[in-house]
């Protein structure tokens, strides 16, 4: 038993259920102020509780699974409540409490209102009860726990979206909920196979086998059910076309979570059950899944590129969401080559990803604020929308983390994806090379596009004449609130940037245990 | 005296030509017929029974002004046939009414009545939904009453007997262990549910019970028909006897025992509204008092079930392969025309609310035959009716709990979907009940327990080989989340224009009875979504 780890699941779960009692007082507007401080609170003493957590790892054996519990939850069906901490979840579970108490602080001042939207104390209960789902996910040991803290995430984003949204909002809501599900649905199935077979639904236990005792048709089946599931979060080409819409229609806060955790719970997956768990299955269809996650990678660029051009009416947060498919294709990519070196840059990317979307969506966010629209063409105006004249630090901040996206080295993007690439330049024994090398270059490819597009989002939506007739008249610059929620994410992009064995130190034992070579 | 009567009744049964053999048998050792009668395992049932005719006879002599006694006096009898059930779980499966000499070394393979687990796991179910189901009526019963306001009344005395009978049959047939019984217990559990149904005497009501009534009545004479096939093939109505006779058949019976079976199947499959035997459920719903709409989703398919399960898994053993088809494909089948049949309902339409809770159950019931037809390919060892009980336990619960619901907020016939808008902001309570229920039936969380129930039916099919029904499940559960959905969201959802008035007007507070019943499940609801064993642990070992 470790209550760290507990607590940090139940800490949320128990301020959930605390929205339902009549705690918060009578006069709406105080108990809505009273709801958001009991979020921030919460979701403040989770981070010091992962902090603690972190603090407490052992850094030398980030390979054994440590912070463990595991006693008996469901002993008909042989479901134990098992969890623990290794080099792999770590970062992940430190990532995730650290932008959900961002995104808490920030929709503290910055809720969405209206006539028809529902009360802060609603959107705080949700709040939490997702980040339970998503600590969760990365904090479970048991695959139908893994499948149940994959599912306890879909209704609180689904009314964060349909809520609390813009736009399309119920459509994009609908659409990512029966998605996910479907995915999760046949995952379930593939984990239902592999612990009928092997009569174990403990991951630990399952990757200590190595796969041994499945046979290659049944780790086949397996396989391709669970990276199905997993490849609709991620999401890989073709399954992606939830995303956008869920990004576009989301809330602030909820396009930061979307993109930057819950996208990583699939991720996450691939790596921690698809990889030690059935590894015959998963070494036959890692060549497609390599193949889909190229195609990802040049598909999302085109589209950016796109929708980057003037006069094509593209939308800011559609398109970073387009972004997210290609970036994920990286991380794919990396998992499929099924080396160490691919696996960590993925985790990287994955992190990477995770800090420098959630800034740009926190940024563009901001601007739809401001402006009413994130239409790019509205914003840009006929020469650009001028950000460095009217709002210097915004645009800024923008253009940091449109460079840190692109992957310029010294920034938190650039390590995953090179290492990503380097891994499918060499895949591991069994795999075929010409047909890796070509992933590689095509990802390749489209880093060079990656760059074009956001480049031109830069161009256009920071350069450009101050006094040419804007949509607002006056731009606010940072507001105090919002630069406390995204200093945190460019330090650790720079950080991550510039320190990269900080975060590859605690994943590469790790993922060489998980690789079944350590 | 007794024991020679039936030895001359068996003398000149069916099989008799007046052969010495069978007369010798008879008569040689009557003693065997006299037997002494095991209460204990008999009680459930039995005292359903017993307070079914107090109740009538106490209506004869209550003045009208305490008539309210009686739906108490219902829940209390409901209530002890629970405890009852009490002393039964820990020992070892019991029988009685056995014939000896069957030929067989099996444990009450000659008894016509065992209380086993799954029996026991079945009566609680019965017995347990019709408390519920009594409870939510205490309040439908009061109002409706002969000169309580509506003039289409329901009678009260006939009401409470009705609904007890009904629970006595659903109580026995799980326990009865041949043929004669089961039929006979399948008919006590759905002749009172006719009337049951036929009580409110307005247009809906007669053609709700007449629909209900042609259907069953159908269903019934096919199965007795398979029935008396199968006796004639098998030479004996004991299920156990029946599996073992089947195996021996000479071949020219083999296609009476065939067709025999599938009849007897056609049967039940009509009495759980399996496709495409499922056209009455919505109608008779709709006319159906609410409680009695929740009472047949939940105790009226658990009856069929049961039924379904025994005949299947004890006496057609030796079917196993063709009935395991069979049921997949009927599985598949009325899950996918439930959840369509739902999809496809208008939520503006009056009744829309118990219509898309019909189709809904028809849907469920399709979930609730994948682990029945798992059996038939199961290998031996493994026993996935398990998680068929387990299924239904959870339903039972939930989808007893979203009826109330309904019973709740519509008190005027005729409750549409789109009249729980903004019922979060009216009614918090009510609405978040509902939403845990709803999530509860699409096996979503925080409906945890909903969502285990789904996890051990999939493990049922998955563990038998029946991928190609787990996928089509999977396809379902996401269909079905659809609606579940946007029937939650609607509870959330901001009140329509013409909602502005109600909103500012307080609402009546709940009857007691009603808030009882909600409060009874949906805190069962969330008791087992924090501790899922509690229930699932009849998924876990054999249940005979």
């Amino acid at each position: 038993m470790n209550a760290v780890l507990i607590a940090l699941l139940a800490l949320p779960l128990l301020g959930a259920a605390l929205t339902l009692a009549p705690v918060f007082g009578t006069d709406p507007a105080v108990a809505d102020r009273r709801a958001l401080r009991l979020n921030t609170v919460l979701t403040g003493a989770v981070l010091v509780l992962t902090v603690a957590l972190a603090a407490g790892f052992d850094h030398d054996e980030p390979a054994r699974m440590q912070a463990t519990t595991d006693v008996s939850w469901i002993p008909a069906i042989g479901v134990r409540f098992h969890l623990g901490v290794d080099g792999v979840s770590l970062p992940l579970i430190v990532l995730t409490s650290l932008l959900t108490f961002l995104c808490a602080l920030y929709s503290e001042r910055r809720l969405p209102s209206g006539e028809h939207v529902p009360s802060a104390r609603a959107f705080t209960g949700l709040f939490l009860l997702l980040e339970t789902g998503m600590l969760a996910t990365f904090a479970v040991l048991d695959l139908v726990l893994f499948f149940l803290a994959f599912e306890i995430v879909l209704i609180p984003m689904y009314f964060l979206i349909a809520r609390w949204g813009s736009g399309a909002k119920v459509p994009a809501a609908n659409r990512f909920i029966l998605y996910t599900l479907l995915g999760s649905a046949v995952m379930l199935l593939g984990f239902l196979l592999v612990g009928s077979k092997a009569g174990t639904f403990d991951m630990q236990a399952l990757a200590a086998a190595h796969g041994s005792g499945l046979s290659h048709t049944t780790q086949v089946i397996a396989a391709l059910a669970i990276m199905i599931g997993l490849a609709v979060k991620a999401p890989a080409w073709p399954l992606h076309s939830w995303l956008p819409d869920a990004h576009t229609a989301a809330p602030t806060v909820g396009s930061v979570l979307l993109a930057g955790v819950l996208l990583k719970m699939g991720t996450y997956g691939l790596v921690r059950v698809l990889l030690p768990v059935v590894p015959d299955g998963t070494a036959t269809l890692a060549p497609y899944l390599g193949a889909f996650a190229a195609v990802g990678i040049v598909y999302g660029s085109l589209v950016c590129l796109a929708l980057a051009r003037s006069g094509a009416k593209g939308d800011l947060k559609r398109l970073i969401a387009y972004s997210s498919v290609g970036h994920m294709g990286f991380v794919l990519l990396g998992i499929a080559s099924l080396t160490p070196v691919g696996v960590n840059g993925a985790l990287f990317a994955n992190i990477a990803h995770g800090l420098i979307t959630g800034l740009l969506f926190f940024v563009v966010g901001t601007l739809k604020d401001r402006y009413g629209t994130a239409d790019l063409d509205t914003l840009a105006g006929s020469t650009g929308a001028a950000l460095y004249g009217r709002a210097p630090r915004i645009g800024a901040l923008l253009a940091f983390a449109a460079v840190a996206s692109l992957g310029l080295p010294g920034l938190a993007g650039f390590w995953g994806e090179l290492l990503a690439m380097f891994g499918a330049f060499d895949p591991a024994e069994g795999l075929s090379r010409p047909a890796f090398v070509t992933y590689m270059v095509l990802a390749g490819l489209g880093t060079l596009l990656t760059a074009a597009y956001l480049l031109i989002v830069v161009k256009r939506v920071c350069m450009g004449d101050p006094k040419q007739p804007a949509p607002v008249p006056e731009l606010a610059d940072l507001r105090p609130y919002e630069a406390v929620s995204w200093t945190p994410l460019a330090a650790l992009t720079l950080l991550a940037g510039l320190w990269p064995a900080l975060l590859l130190g605690l994943s590469d034992p790790a993922v060489k245990h998980l690789l079944g070579g350590g | 005296m007794l024991g020679t009567a039936l030895g001359a009744q068996l003398a000149l049964g069916p099989h008799s030509t007046g052969q010495p053999t069978v007369t010798s048998l008879a008569v040689a050792n009557p003693g065997s017929l006299i037997q002494s009668v095991d209460w204990v395992a008999i009680a459930p049932p039995l005292i359903a029974a017993v307070a079914a005719l107090a109740v009538l006879v106490t209506d004869l002599f209550l003045p009208a002004r305490h008539k309210k006694l009686l739906g108490r006096l219902t829940a209390a009898g409901l209530a002890l046939a629970l405890v009852s059930l009490l002393s039964l779980t820990g020992g070892g499966p019991r029988g009685t009414f056995c014939v000896r000499d069957t030929g067989t070394d099996a444990q009450n393979a000659g008894c016509s009545y065992v209380a086993d687990h799954f029996a026991l796991v079945f009566q609680l179910l019965a017995l347990g939904g019709a408390l519920i189901a009594a409870l939510l009526s205490m309040h439908t019963v009061d109002e409706e009453a002969p000169g309580g306001g509506s003039a289409a009344g329901l009678p009260r005395g006939e009401y409470w007997f009705l609904l007890l009978s009904s629970a006595t049959g659903a109580a026995l047939l799980p326990a009865a262990r041949d043929l004669a019984t089961l039929v006979v217990a399948l008919e006590v559990a759905s002749l009172p549910a006719f009337a049951l149904v036929a009580l409110r005497r307005d247009g809906r009501g007669a053609e709700a019970a007449l629909k209900f009534f042609l259907s069953s009545v159908t269903a019934t004479a096919v199965m007795l028909l398979g029935v008396g096939f199968v006796y004639a093939a098998s030479g004996s109505l004991h299920l156990a006897l029946i599996g073992h006779g089947l195996d021996g058949v000479p071949g020219q019976l083999k296609p009476l025992a065939e067709a025999g079976a599938v009849l007897t199947l056609v049967g039940f499959a009509f009495k759980v509204a399996a496709a495409p035997f499922h056209f009455w459920v919505p109608d008779t719903y709709t006319g159906a008092p609410l409680p009695v709409a929740g009472y047949l989703s939940v105790v009226g398919k658990a009856a069929g079930l049961a039924g379904l399960a025994l005949v299947t898994t004890i006496a057609f053993r030796p079917y196993a392969h063709t009935w395991g088809l069979a049921l997949a494909v009927l599985a598949a089948v009325t899950m996918t025309v439930g959840n369509v049949g739902a999809l496809r309902q208008r939520f503006d339409t009056s009744y829309s609310a118990v219509r898309l809770l019909a189709w809904s159950s028809v849907g469920q019931a399709g979930y609730l035959l994948v682990p029945l037809a798992a059996a038939g390919y199961a290998p031996t060892g493994t026993d996935p009716l398990g998680a068929t009980a387990a299924y239904a336990l959870i339903y039972g619960v939930v989808n007893l709990g979203a009826f109330g619901v309904v019973a709740a907020v519509g008190r005027r016939a005729g409750t549409r979907v789109d009249d729980f808008r903004g019922l979060f902001a009216r009614r918090r309570w009510t609405a978040l009940a509902l939403a845990f229920f709803l999530l509860c039936l699409a096996g979503l969380p925080p409906g945890v327990v909903g969502l285990f129930g789904k996890v051990v039916v999939f493990r049922a099919a998955v563990d038998s080989g029946l991928g190609w029904l787990a996928v089509v499940m999977a396809v379902n559960v996401v269909i079905a989340l659809y609606y579940y959905l946007l029937w939650t969201a609607r509870l959330f959802a901001p009140a329509a224009d013409g909602g502005k008035a109600a909103e500012t007007a307080p609402e009546p507070r709940l009857p007691a009875s009603l808030a009882a019943t909600l409060g009874l499940t949906a805190s069962a609801a969330v008791v087992l979504s924090a501790a899922p064993q509690l229930v699932l642990q009849v998924a876990g070992g054999t249940l005979f």
